[in-house]
Order: C-alpha cells, then sequence, then structure tokens
C-alpha cells in the first residue's frame, strides 16, 4: 500500500510535467503578441521588442520553458502582465468562490444523483425509472446557461427566494453563503447529476441480477438495506470513477457558471485572462486546474481500496 | 387429500405446500413454471425435492421464501408454515421470517456471499436484524457459528472477505448465515452442486449434524440422487412443474414407481458397473426433452419421453394416487400393491 502510495506520487510528476509542456507552448502557439497588446496602439517596433525582451520572449521555447517550470516549482507562478499582482495572489483570492460552488455542486449532485440512480435501478422499466431517465437526457442536452438564466429568473427575478446574482464569502455566514451558491450548484449540477445517475442506475442493474443481493434478501433485510448497503457498496466503483472524471465536468462548468451568476471565482479569472492575454494567470490557473484533477483521481484511486477489498495495490 | 395415513398430516406438518401454481407471464406466452404441486414437510424432517433443471423445482423453494420477482411471477394455492399461509402474508412479516425461521443456503458460494462485505458482518447482520443483538454480540456470535461449521481460526476469519476463502469455506459460511437464527426451515438448493467432490461429502457431513444439533429441517433441492440417498428422509420427484412421485427414500431407491424416477435412477453413473458381463457400455439417458411449460398439455407430463408410452398417457393426465403405504406416484402403469388404499 506504502509503494503504491508512493508509486502513484511519483506518476503524478510525469504526467504534471506534461500539462505543464501543454500548457506553456498552448499559449506561444495561440495567435495575438502579447507585447503588441501591452505595448498598445502607439507603440513603436522598438518599444514593442523591449517589451518583448523584458517579458522573456525573445528567448528560445526551451530555456523559457525550463526557467518558468523552475520557478514555478519553487512557487512562484509569475506576476500577472495586466494587473502586475503575483498569479499566486490572484488565484488566492478567486479560489474560495470556486471552491465553494464546486463543493456545494458536488456534494449536492451525489445526495441527489445517486439515490436517483438506485431508485430507477430498482423501479427499472417503471414510471418512476423513466422519468429519471428522460430528465437525465434532458440534464446532458439543456446548455449551462439557458439553465442558469432560466432559475435565475424563476426563483430569484420571480420569486425572490434567493439572490440572482454574486457571492458571499463563508465568513459572513453559512446561510448567505449558501444562499448565493444554490442557484450556481443547480445550474452546475445539472449534467453532473445526469451522468452519475445514469451510471448509478447501469451499475445497479447489473448488481441487483447477483447472487449476493438475492442471499440479502433471502436474510430478511428491508429493501433499503439490501439497496444501499448490499447492492450499492458493490456498484460503486463506476459511481466513484465517475464522480472523479465529472470533476473536470464542474470545471468547465464553472466558468460559465460564474459568469451567468457574476461570481468572482477562478472561472471569471480565467475568462478575463484569455480575453486580456495575461499569459501567467492562464498558466497558473491551467496548471491549477490539472493539478487538481491529477490529485481527485489518485484521491478516487485510494478511495477503490476502502471500497472494494479485493482491489489491493 | 387421498395421502396414506404415514404421510404427513396437514395439521403435524411444519410446511405444507398446497396446490401451489407459479406461473411466469413472458412475451410468448404463460410459463407454468410449478403448476399444482403439494407437498409437507414435517418439523426435523429432511425431505428432498428431486429433479432436472427447469423441473421447477428451485422456483418452488424461492415461492416460500416468496422472492420470485412479483409480478411477473403469479402465485397460487397456499403455503402454510407453522398455520399460516405465507402468501398472504405482508411483505414485513416475510421478511421477519426471511432469514430467521426459514433460512436458505443457495448453490453458488462463489457468488452467492457479498464480495465487498465481511464474513462476521455477513454472518452477524441476520443476528443483529431478527435478535437484536448489538454489533459487538453479532460478531461474538458470528465466530461462535464460524466455529461450529468447522472454519479454523475463527477470530481471524470473522474479518476477511469471501474472496479470501476457498468454495468448501464459502459454503460453510453460508450454512452459518443460514443457521445463525436457529431456523426451524433450511432450504438447501443445490448446495454442493459447485463444490469439488471431496468437498461436497464434508458440507454434507456437516448439514447432517448441523441438522441434529439445531434440529432444523432441511428442504434440500438437488439433482442429485446421490446426495438424496445420503441425507433425505423422504422424496418428492418433479417432473415439468409437477409432482411425479413421492415416497420415503428407502422406498423410493427400493421401488420407483414412475418411469420418469426409474430413467433419473438409470441415469447415474455406477463405479464398476460397466465391468460386469452384459452391462451396457454407455450410461442410460432420458431420450427428449423437456416439454414447453407454455403449452398447456392435456395427457402426462413425460408421455413425451416414457419409454412404455401409450395412447392413454397422451390423453388422459394419470392422477397422484398411493401406489403403496405413504408412496404417491402420477403414472397409469406404475405397480399398485395390494396395501396400498
Amino acid at each position: 500500500m506504502f509503494g503504491f502510495l508512493v508509486r502513484r506520487v511519483l506518476a503524478v510528476i510525469p504526467v504534471m510535467a506534461v500539462v505543464g509542456l501543454f500548457v506553456f507552448s498552448l499559449l506561444s502557439l495561440a495567435p495575438g503578441d502579447p507585447a503588441a497588446l501591452i505595448a498598445g496602439d502607439q507603440a513603436s517596433p522598438a518599444d514593442i521588442e523591449r517589451i518583448r525582451a523584458s517579458l522573456g520572449l525573445d528567448r528560445p521555447f526551451l530555456v523559457r520553458f525550463g526557467e518558468w517550470a523552475w520557478r514555478i516549482l519553487h512557487g512562484d507562478l509569475g506576476t500577472s502582465i495586466f494587473t502586475n499582482l503575483p498569479v499566486t495572489t490572484m488565484i488566492g483570492q478567486r479560489v474560495q468562490p470556486t471552491v465553494s460552488l464546486m463543493l456545494v455542486t458536488l456534494v449536492f449532485a451525489v445526495l441527489v444523483a445517486v439515490p436517483l440512480g438506485v431508485l430507477a435501478a430498482w423501479k427499472a422499466g417503471r414510471l418512476v425509472d423513466r422519468l429519471v431517465m428522460g430528465g437525465a437526457v434532458l440534464g446532458f442536452s439543456v446548455p449551462v446557461f439557458v439553465v442558469g438564466y432560466l432559475l435565475a429568473y424563476v426563483f430569484a427575478l420571480e420569486l425572490g427566494w434567493l439572490p440572482a446574482q454574486g457571492y458571499t464569502p463563508i465568513e459572513q455566514g453559512v446561510g448567505p453563503w449558501l444562499a448565493n451558491l444554490i442557484l450556481p450548484a443547480l445550474t452546475l449540477g445539472l449534467v453532473y447529476i445526469a451522468l452519475i445517475a445514469r451510471v448509478t442506475r447501469a451499475t445497479m442493474l447489473d448488481v441487483l441480477q447477483q447472487d449476493y443481493v438475492r442471499t440479502a434478501r433471502a436474510k430478511g433485510l428491508a429493501q433499503g438495506s439490501v439497496l444501499f448497503v448490499h447492492a450499492l457498496k458493490n456498484a460503486a466503483v463506476p459511481i466513484v470513477t465517475v464522480i472523479g472524471i465529472g470533476i473536470a465536468l464542474l470545471i468547465g462548468g464553472a466558468v460559465v457558471t460564474e459568469t451567468v451568476f457574476a461570481i468572482p471565482g477562478l472561472g471569471r479569472l480565467t475568462v478575463d485572462a484569455i480575453l486580456r492575454r495575461d499569459y501567467p494567470v492562464i498558466q497558473g490557473v491551467v496548471l491549477l486546474f490539472s493539478f487538481t484533477y491529477v490529485l481527485v483521481n489518485l484521491a478516487i484511486d485510494l478511495l477503490y481500496t476502502l471500497i472494494d477489498p479485493r482491489i489491493r495495490y | 387429500m387421498s395421502d396414506s395415513k404415514d404421510s404427513l398430516s396437514r395439521g403435524s406438518a411444519l410446511l405444507s405446500v398446497e396446490n401451489l401454481q407459479v406461473h411466469f407471464r413472458t412475451p410468448d406466452g404463460v410459463n407454468r413454471a410449478v403448476d399444482g404441486v403439494s407437498f409437507a414437510i414435517g418439523a426435523g424432517e429432511t425431505l428432498a425435492i428431486v429433479g432436472e433443471s427447469g423441473c421447477g423445482k428451485s422456483v418452488t423453494s424461492m415461492s416460500i421464501l416468496r422472492l420470485l420477482p412479483e409480478p411477473p411471477a403469479r402465485l397460487s394455492g397456499a403455503i402454510r408454515f407453522e398455520g399460516r399461509d405465507l402468501l398472504q402474508l405482508s411483505e414485513r412479516e416475510m421478511r421477519a421470517i426471511r432469514g430467521n425461521a426459514i433460512s436458505v443456503i443457495f448453490q453458488e458460494p462463489m457468488t452467492s456471499l457479498n464480495p465487498v462485505l465481511t464474513v462476521g458482518r455477513q454472518i452477524g447482520e441476520t443476528l443483529r436484524l431478527h435478535q437484536g443483538l448489538s454489533r459487538k454480540d453479532a460478531e461474538e456470535r458470528a465466530v461462535e457459528m464460524l466455529t461450529l461449521v468447522g472454519i479454523p481460526e475463527p477470530r481471524r476469519r470473522v474479518r476477511e472477505y469471501p474472496h479470501q476463502l476457498s468454495g468448501g469455506m464459502r459454503q460453510r459460511v453460508m450454512i452459518a448465515i443460514a443457521l445463525a437464527c436457529s431456523p426451524k426451515l433450511l432450504i438447501a438448493d443445490e448446495p454442493t452442486t459447485a463444490l469439488d467432490v471431496t468437498i461436497q461429502a464434508q458440507i454434507l457431513d456437516l448439514m447432517r449434524d448441523l441438522k441434529s444439533r439445531v434440529g432444523a429441517a432441511i428442504m434440500l433441492i438437488t439433482h442429485d440422487l446421490g446426495v438424496v440417498a445420503e441425507v433425505a428422509d423422504r422424496v418428492v420427484v418433479m417432473y415439468a412443474g409437477r409432482k411425479v412421485e413421492e415416497a420415503a427414500v428407502r422406498d423410493l431407491f427400493r421401488a420407483p414407481r414412475h418411469p420418469y424416477t426409474r430413467g433419473l435412477m438409470g441415469a447415474v453413473p455406477r463405479l464398476g458397473a460397466a465391468e460386469q458381463p452384459g452391462a451396457p457400455q454407455r450410461l442410460a439417458e432420458i431420450p427428449g426433452m423437456v416439454p414447453s411449460l407454455k403449452t398447456r398439455i392435456d395427457g402426462c407430463v413425460f408421455a413425451g419421453r416414457c419409454p412404455s408410452v401409450t395412447d392413454l398417457c397422451r390423453s388422459h393426465a394419470p392422477a397422484l394416487e398411493p401406489k403403496a403405504p405413504g408412496h404417491l406416484a402420477a403414472c397409469h402403469y406404475a405397480p399398485k400393491d395390494a396395501l396400498a388404499a
């Protein structure tokens, strides 16, 4: 187990190296010249060249990549071209809303989707199953921004139950914090719920056919214990896997959701940075997202061993 | 009923199945998996139900526990257990009986245990559920049960998972689960079929030993006549969803009355039989196939495969009637003792 942990953590290094190379080169390949952009319309070619040199953009690609990687390994993500603030500071200011949004969405989605999937599998072919699966198709097909505006219109503007926009830090109270997150989490979670519910249903359908489920029933266990203890634990590996994969979905969706609900999070920071071609910020944010994703997957691999005793590393 | 005197009267039976019919609705017609079967099991008795795959023996046992998918299964008749008709009980009342007064040992020890729960948890579960034991007491009891079924190092095994045990050990665990609440009736559905021959003998010995200690009645479902001869008191032979013969085990082996039963016995390989002069070189088989249960059969269900079939068999179903004391058979031509009522 410890050996596995060491190997898995070491395996993160090449993955992150490739991610780093990709992030770094993607921006070099993208159209637009940051030096020209920073210099502005009135700048002479010499000015642009000077700025380019100050940014280090005139040196060979691999040299720049090496230096960049070295700085990052020391916790320095560079300085924003636009605000002149360290990228770490900018991310730090924006991290709480996004983490809050993702966590609330994650918890909410799992709490809704897993029971729905179990219910659909239990009542397979019946009305409940068709409603859940129909809802899942709807969840997949309606775009995030449509759902977002619709929810905001109904629950915020018409009914006035929840705030339409903005973010309240958790330090100002859990109630206001959560109130601001409910609609965004619902919006962001819809696809995620659909995905988890479908996978839960499919896996549970298979598990419910197994002999040990019959054994559980023959013991006199109530339906709930049969479904949620005996069956669900066996179905958990694929479900946890898809929850993990879905984190990527959340990261992507957060960008749009934060825009719709005017949440000052990392998603908005990313969009703004891309619009301004603020290279260090884009690189920092993408690296952070990638690293989070890699860590989530590592955590899931470890979680497997807790769920299924047959899995040993 | 026409059952003779030494057959169990309805009153004293622990379990009596009366005219049980189990019909499955399928897209291409109704499958009459069990079609009017009656039998009784006395307290502490071992009744074997014998027949080929698909004859309805497992469906019968699952009907007793009401564990068939419902719908599409439609059950009628009565299943009386300690005076109560199980078919009339609510699901909640049924749950209180399952794993408690009636428990099951399934055929596949490899797949019948939950792979992600510890052995101790799976044994203790019924105890916590039916006897209200605490988690700690249940585990303590699980260790005792493992000792009882002959698993070495029970304290270690109780924390292990099924994949860490061999097939024979897993079946012992299944037996421990089934016996944990001291059931009055133990349904053993092909308990040894999936096991190695040497392990089979051990499991049968264990079941016999525990039965005498716990005093449970056993309903043994099998197609293995060797197993029947070893453990059963009485035998019900089923064919195509019907009971075709019933007798005490000795009577059945000494003088099988139904041609199907004789066919089954002829199909059992016997060591050294081929070396005897004049012995057939091939194992006897029953020609033909079990008839489809989706069409109504007017005559005898076995007519299509019977070596001594007549026109009477094809047009008229034989009644299940006593051919000797305590020996029922459904065949027009079964030899009948003068003593039979």
